[in-house]
């Protein structure tokens, strides 16, 4: 959503309805999920997705640190969502920003939502989020390989979390927004959506909609998160299908 | 988080082995695991290589960005080099500020790269003690199965040897052209089991290790950096034997450096 001079705004649709690399309105980006590319986590997956390769990692049910954040009753959930310094055009300086801990927050919270925190009283799991490389859409990204890394865990949840972006460009509604899409489009509406309830766990928003564009926003997420679901779902099964001896990362 | 265990009997049992030449997994003392790189790995970066030694794995990635040279040294560019130890990639790194594990790994890899010259600084400047290019090294540590500093260090110069300057993109120039690597600086660690000196240790024998010593060569047979860690002590004969044994494997691992796709 840059405020960007208009002489330089690329055209986001051809007059044929297709998108700047040849996609549908309601066509993902090629995502690739592989479950356990990591040797010292307890659960890890690797998701790439377009442009975007992240990393996720979870540890745990394990102590608590620091210690006066554990409960008596469930597990915390701390997440922890950051970009490697050469991730992004502009090098991003290595450390916390606002972004990223706000990020961490909605993620860990989405999560705190589908798993069975009750079972591991005083202990903590943790998820990390390492996006290497990043083109819109690192907080479903992250969020779809978290999920996959908890399973791969073994941490007991209702379902996995599939999420996605929709976004508004040329006033249509798009599924997956890419980077260009991202920047001179007129709405972003990240989600993520637990497919057995149908509800969801995560949702932002920014931009501008009607609420009619929102409505249709809404159906063509789940509907793209549906999508997604089937292929966590089949990176798992290949995980451990294929026996359980984790291979390389990426 | 406390520091994961290595078990007594697991420490025991590291240093019988390597008594008799052994490794717990199989290798003899001077055997290196196998070692894959990926130049390119991460297109937003002006260079990047994902590096493998094992299990642990390190991505490097270079990014360049026009700036002004120190102020004591108006002929040269700057070189930044930073290492991330996050938490993804072991049980016993905590989220927050660079724990010292991290800044020594980046200080050992800046050493050899600095004192190997392996980018000739002056060539990056622009105007003289007005505009320099600055050259961020960032190294991210995925996974963490012991000798974090060979592999930071190999996907480090593996990802200079493949950097392009990103001339057109800060309107410094014309078009991109590639970094100029004039050497290749390969580090090695060892540590000492018992009486026995082995090469590339895992994170277990790491732990069970008295003193580890990594030396840095480069192409034209120089020691260009050297560290000692951990608690444990060489005499100058078990240095002058590593620094042998670091040559030799300096050579196979610059060759897989240079190479690969650009």
């Amino acid at each position: 959503m840059g405020s960007v001079g208009a002489k330089d705004i690329p055209q986001l649709l051809s007059p044929e309805g297709l998108r700047i690399d040849g996609r549908h309105l309601n066509e993902l980006r090629t995502l690739s999920i592989r479950a356990g590319p990591l040797h010292q986590a307890d659960g890890s997956a690797f998701v790439e997705w377009g442009a975007n390769k992240v990393m996720a990692a979870v540890y745990g049910p394990r102590e608590v640190h620091p210690r006066h954040l554990q409960q008596a009753t469930r597990a915390v959930i701390q997440c922890k969502y950051n970009m490697a310094a050469f991730s992004v055009d502009e090098r991003k300086r290595p450390g916390l920003d606002r972004r990223s801990q706000e990020i961490s927050k909605v993620i860990g919270e989405a999560f705190e939502s589908v798993v069975f925190v009750e079972e591991f009283p005083r202990t903590s799991i943790d998820i990390y989020i390492e996006v290497l490389q990043a083109n819109a859409g690192t907080r479903c990204a992250g969020l779809v390989a978290a999920s996959v890394a908890l399973a791969d865990a073994g941490i007991p949840m209702v379902d996995l979390l599939p999420a996605v972006a929709v976004g508004k460009i040329e006033g249509q509604i798009a599924l997956d927004l890419k980077k260009e899409e991202d920047n001179y489009g007129e709405a972003d509406l990240p989600m993520a959506l637990v497919p057995q309830s149908g509800r969801l766990v995560l949702l932002q928003m920014e931009g501008h909609m009607t609420p009619d564009e929102l409505a249709r926003s809404l159906d063509l997420g789940v509907q793209g998160c549906r999508e997604i679901y089937e292929k966590m779902k089949a990176a798992l099964r290949d995980r451990y299908s294929t026996g359980p001896t984790p291979g390389g990362a990426a | 988080m406390s520091d994961e265990v290595t078990a007594e009997i697991l420490t025991t049992h590291i240093l019988d082995l390597a008594a008799e030449g052994k490794r717990l997994d199989g290798r003899g003392p001077d055997d290196y695991r196998p070692i894959s790189l990926e130049p390119g790995f991460v297109v937003t970066a002006d260079g990047s290589a994902l590096a493998h030694i094992g299990d642990t794995a390190v991505v490097a990635g270079i990014k360049l960005e026009p700036g002004k040279p120190f102020p004591d040294t108006p002929n040269a560019g700057v070189l930044t080099t930073n290492a991330e130890l996050v938490p993804l990639s072991s049980p016993t790194f905590e989220p927050g500020p660079p724990q010292p594990g991290a800044i020594e790994v980046s200080r050992v890899v800046d050493r050899a790269i600095r004192a190997a010259e392996t980018i000739d600084l002056t060539r990056l400047v622009v105007t003289p003690g007005e505009k320099t290019w600055v050259c961020y090294v960032d190294m991210h540590v995925l996974d963490h199965a012991g000798n974090l500093i060979d592999t930071a260090a190999l996907a480090a110069v593996t990802a200079l040897a493949h950097a392009t300057v990103p001339a057109r993109r800060f309107q410094v120039g014309e078009s991109d052209y590639p970094l100029d690597v004039q050497h290749v600086p390969i580090e090695c660690t060892f540590v000492r089991l018992g009486d026995t000196i082995v090469v590339d240790p895992t994170f277990h024998e790491e732990r069970a290790a008295q003193g580890r010593l990594t030396v840095a060569t480069d192409e034209l047979g120089r020691v260009v950096a050297m560290q000692k860690g951990l608690v444990g002590a060489f005499s100058p004969d078990d240095v002058k034997e590593i620094v042998n044994r670091a040559l030799r494997h300096g050579d196979r691992m610059r060759a897989l450096a240079r190479g690969g796709p650009a």
